[in-house]
């Protein structure tokens, strides 16, 4: 058994055997059901650094979204000269450590595909360097160019036509999630040793291909973190030994993520769950007398200002995508462990806190994993956060223990994944919806009339047939499965030969186990069509190729979003018919497949390129985001519509079920405390369901101005007001009646 | 079994009374209040026409939302105007532990039979009326909304003799219900009163308009501005909401 002068007053036997997080943080945490009221505000040094940080962000907008770019050195974990915010404030900064030498640079990383990280140079004004080009492009093969080397005919048409889309193959995948805590808990020196013993005991004389591979990536694992040490040494850490004391916990955990993000800029980079693990710390010193809450708070706001900072080069195509600049940067706070203790601590306040220390900020993406049984006054403190500043999302942490245990992080927007024993082949979509329509035109896209579908026999008839169309339907779902399965297979070979993530992969146990994350786009539109061709008349219109381009619809039908069981039972069956399609399917290095009902903001492009629908939807129009409800479709109030997606079985969409949903502050009660009150039983109510996500909206003034100009955005589309004992949805009042809306609430009245 | 109009339900009301709550809204008001938002609810023979147990079919498909506060309101219309359909309802929630807040302007209010039994009956079953009073005066009262007041001021009379819980409600419009000597009246009625737990000021504004155009009947208070911050707080400060505390709940 291991034993260290940093781990003094520490508990427990098996976690200093092995590498054992998560019997580290059990043997060691204090659940904390207090109040709020023990939170510090921003220490000056926090304001100071955000202040700056403030000045660098408007700076970079200033600039088109870009402030700086790297265009000659390639991104690894020791390319770059040590970075701070400010280099005269620099002795201000408790946790140290940026991508490159210079606040929000955008690191070159030519790995995942030349052509884009020169392509965002470009986008930026920037030129690329001609001597990295002809390496990238001479020398040294990029996970793009290896793709493409290897797409059938069939792939290339399929994602050219986005039938599949969102692909990972011009960029990292992402979704890997390193157990960063063991940098802080065991330091580099032992991760070594053990990753050693790995080696040693991989392959016993039998070398086959899988064998031979596992070798290369255990060596490459030990080789960055004794690069990470490096790594350190610029900022003048010595990381190879654990961390001693609470802001040695935060520096070592992050030098690990930065790790992470140096070396890989997959679109989602997410930190794990470290706030329980990082509390201990904490309270030890706390214990000992060398730290105040102050401090404390200090220390968790520094590092939080470090995830805020994160930054990759995109080109405009991906953008469109995932618009807003994001990277996922998602942390999680609460949950409970299996043994039915809260693993809430004083640190899931701090981090929340971070909100109002340091204003609302998209990053990190800290996500609360929510049990009616957490406790009382965390929930509170959660709720009235999200009133506050919109800025947190809730997964249901009693849905995804069963299957993930209670140390699994999010590795995405809302993916759960054991953290440092997994890692995610992540997939992004199949577009369900388009599929329906080449199902109706034989395999010819609506949009570019190609053949890109198998050339079955198209629907001829007037008026659609229920058994007809879902016939053709399920035979054109299982060409797409297979279609769709095969690509991400090739992808994720390439992606492993050409830009393997030992970063990351080193602080994630060497027996790993993988799933295979596909996803859904344009769930609720496939589901209100087939309840339309069900339930009402559906006549199709063909242009004069003899091509069904749009759709007349006779007669009401149900909606999903509506909690009508007639509309949600196609729902579930959409979701379960589509999983074990997938399933028929072998997976790269035998991995789990997973689905997901989550398009984070690319419903948007996704409808650009996907032709009408039955649903009434017409050519263009975004397609409603996640397993959100269609537009307009939702007539029965936020509840109905939280009971439809509250049906959907977790155990069949595992990588996730995204659910978006505003609320207005003064549909939500009439003071503060009645808000966070209600918005907690909302929560309890629709969690207690078994439903897996939520997106909690609660807007003021600005966001009213914003939907006023963007009535188009998803978030909006049940934006209710109420008046006077009466509801009404913000985006159908005319403009002049908005502006009435929001000058009164500019004066803080309804 | 009773049947019942209703215009719409809304399964997502939270500041319909305490906590978060299933809202009906009962067809059929015979008020012309100047400022209604729902003009829609005011004739009798449209709406839908359901039974007690299919509301509560539908409600209860919420319950998991409602916690130890929320339930049922019943608003409208006027949903006095449906005594036995509204007693069928509360009584078949109440028997299934459902907290039932009923939503009411007052006006039917009677103590002649055979309305005062039913009434009476009817408090068995509920938890808190919320009960809105356009204006004091009854003149005024009657100028506004069509009808005078004097028996809405003796409903909240009654309630507060027998000490039934109530939540009184007063929609502010400029000109015509924030001037300092009507809300003054107002006042000195409602401390009169023993029973009120929470005194809700809910300022005018002109979205209701938007049906009065889709109904083609004019506007009654076309041009009317909404009521500013000062005379909102100036409102509060006159009926001493602040002395209101009883809806408060641990």
């Amino acid at each position: 058994m291991e034993q260290n002068k940093q781990w003094r007053g520490f508990k427990g036997r098996h976690w200093k055997e092995e590498i054992d997080t998560r019997d580290f943080i059990q043997c060691n945490y204090t659940p904390y059901d207090g109040d709020e009221s023990f939170l510090e505000g921003p220490t000056e040094a926090t304001d100071i650094l955000w202040g700056e940080l403030q000045k660098l962000q408007k700076a970079e907008r200033a600039k088109g979204g870009v402030l700086d770019m790297d265009t000659d050195i390639v991104s690894g974990l020791t390319s770059h000269g040590p970075g701070y915010i400010n280099e005269k404030y620099k002795d201000l900064e408790k946790v140290v450590g940026l991508q490159t030498d210079k606040p929000l640079k955008r690191a070159f990383m030519p790995y995942g595909g030349i052509k884009m990280a020169e392509e965002s140079l470009k986008t930026y004004g920037y030129t690329p360097n001609p001597e990295l080009h002809k390496i990238f492009t001479q020398y040294h093969k990029t996970h793009n160019q290896g793709v493409f080397d290897a797409y059938t005919p069939e792939m290339k048409k399929a994602r050219h036509n986005k039938i599949i889309t969102g692909l990972p193959d011009t960029y990292g995948r992402g979704r890997i999630v390193g157990d960063y805590r063991r940098v802080a808990l065991y330091g580099i020196d032992y991760l070594m040793k053990k990753k050693k013993e790995d080696f040693n005991a991989c392959g016993s004389g039998s070398m086959k291909g899988e064998v031979i591979r596992l070798r290369e990536e255990i060596t490459e694992q030990y080789n960055a973190l004794a690069q990470m040490k490096e790594m350190a040494k610029i900022y003048g850490y010595d990381i190879s030994q654990p961390a001693s004391n609470a802001r040695e916990a935060c520096q070592w955990l992050y030098f690990g993520y930065l790790a992470a993000i140096k070396t890989q800029n997959g679109a989602a980079m997410s930190v794990g769950r470290i706030s329980t693990f990082l509390d201990i710390y904490i309270q030890r010193d706390l214990d000992e007398g060398t730290l105040t809450e102050k401090e404390a708070q200090e220390l968790i706001d520094h590092m939080v200002m470090k995830f805020r900072m994160v930054k990759f080069a995109r080109i405009p195509s991906y953008n469109e995508l995932f618009s807003g600049d994001p990277v996922w940067a998602t942390l999680e706070v609460a949950g409970l462990g299996i043994d039915g203790r809260s693993l809430v601590t004083k640190n899931d306040f701090r981090f929340l806190h971070t909100l109002e220390n340091m204003g609302p900020a998209p990053e990190p993406n800290l996500t609360v994993l929510y049990s009616s049984n957490l406790p009382k006054n965390f929930k509170k403190y959660a709720s009235y956060i999200s009133v506050k500043t919109s800025s947190i999302q809730y997964e249901n942490d009693d849905v995804m223990r069963k299957v993930w245990g209670d140390d699994y992080s999010i590795c995405c927007c809302v993916s759960a994944t054991e953290t440092g024993k997994e890692m995610q082949f992540f997939g992004a979509r199949a577009n369900l919806a388009k599929c329906l329509l080449y199902a109706i035109n034989g395999g010819i896209d609506e949009k570019t009339k190609e053949q890109v579908g198998p050339k079955y026999r198209p629907v001829t008839t007037e008026y659609l047939d229920y058994d007809d169309v879902m016939d053709k339907y399920d035979a054109m779902l299982d060409w797409l499965a297979d279609l769709y399965v095969n690509t991400l297979n090739l992808i994720h070979y390439m992606h492993d030969k050409y830009y393997y993530e030992a970063a990351e992969m080193a602080l994630i146990d060497t027996n790993v186990r993988r799933t295979f994350a596909t996803g859904i786009a344009g769930f609720s539109h496939v589901v209100d069509s087939i309840s339309a061709i069900k339930y009402a008349k559906v006549k199709a219109i063909r242009d004069e190729d003899g091509i069904v381009v749009d759709y007349e619809t006779e007669g009401d039908f149900p909606r999903y979003g509506n909690d009508d069981d007639r509309a949600d039972e196609i729902a579930v069956w959409l979701l379960k018919t589509f999983l074990s399609k997938l399933n028929k399917h072998h997976t790269y290095r035998r991995s789990e497949t997973t689905t997901s009902i989550l398009t984070i903001t690319s419903n948007v492009v996704y409808g650009k390129a996907t032709g009408s629908l039955p649903d009434g939807r017409k050519a263009g129009e975004p397609l409603s985001p996640g397993a959100n409800p269609s537009y307009g479709a939702e007539k029965s109030g936020l509840l109905a519509s939280l009971n439809s997606v509250a049906k959907l079985p977790y155990e069949y969409a595992l990588d996730g079920i995204s659910n978006t949903q505003t609320i207005n502050p003064d549909a939500l009660g009439h003071t503060d405390g009645e808000r966070v009150e209600n918005l907690v039983q909302i929560m309890d109510g629709y969690f207690d369901q078994g439903a897996h996500h939520l997106n909690v909206n609660v807007f003021g003034t600005e966001k009213l101005i914003d939907a006023m100009e963007h009535p188009e955005k998803e978030e909006y589309a049940n934006f209710t007001i109420r008046v006077s004992g009466y509801a009404v949805k913000f985006i159908d009042l005319t403009r002049e009646q908005q502006l009435d809306v929001i000058a009164r609430t500019c004066h803080g009245v309804i | 079994m009773t049947k019942g109009y209703i215009h719409s339900t809304e399964s997502f009301g939270s500041v319909d009374g305490p906590g978060v709550r299933f809202v009906v809204f009962m067809q059929g008001c015979k008020m012309r209040c100047k400022y209604c938002h729902n003009p829609d609810t005011w004739d009798f023979g449209e709406g839908k026409e359901v039974t007690a147990d299919e509301i509560l079919t539908q409600a209860t498909r919420y319950k998991s939302y409602w916690g130890t506060k929320g339930g049922i309101t019943i608003s409208g219309g006027e949903p006095l105007l449906q005594l036995d359909f509204l007693l069928e309802l509360s009584r078949k929630a109440h028997a299934q532990g459902i907290n039932v807040v009923i939503d009411t302007a007052g006006k039917p209010f009677t103590r002649t039979e055979p309305f005062f039994s039913k009434f009476n009956e009817l408090l068995k079953y509920i938890s808190l009326i919320m009960l809105d009073l356009k204006h004091i005066d009854t003149k005024d009262h009657k100028e506004l909304t069509g009808v005078g007041n004097e028996n809405i001021l003796d409903m909240a009379n009654y309630l507060s003799k027998i000490g039934f819980p109530i939540w009184i409600r007063h929609v502010l419009v400029p000109g015509i219900t924030d001037d300092d000597l009507s809300l003054h009246k107002l006042h000195n009625f409602i401390r009169t009163l023993n029973n009120v737990q929470r005194v809700e000021i809910l300022p005018y504004h002109s979205l209701g308009k938007l049906k009065y155009d889709e109904m083609g009947i004019p506007y009654p208070l076309e041009g009317v501005p909404s009521p500013s911050v000062e005379s909102i707080e100036n409102a509060k400060r006159i009926l001493h909401i602040t002395d209101y505390t009883g809806f408060i709940q641990p």
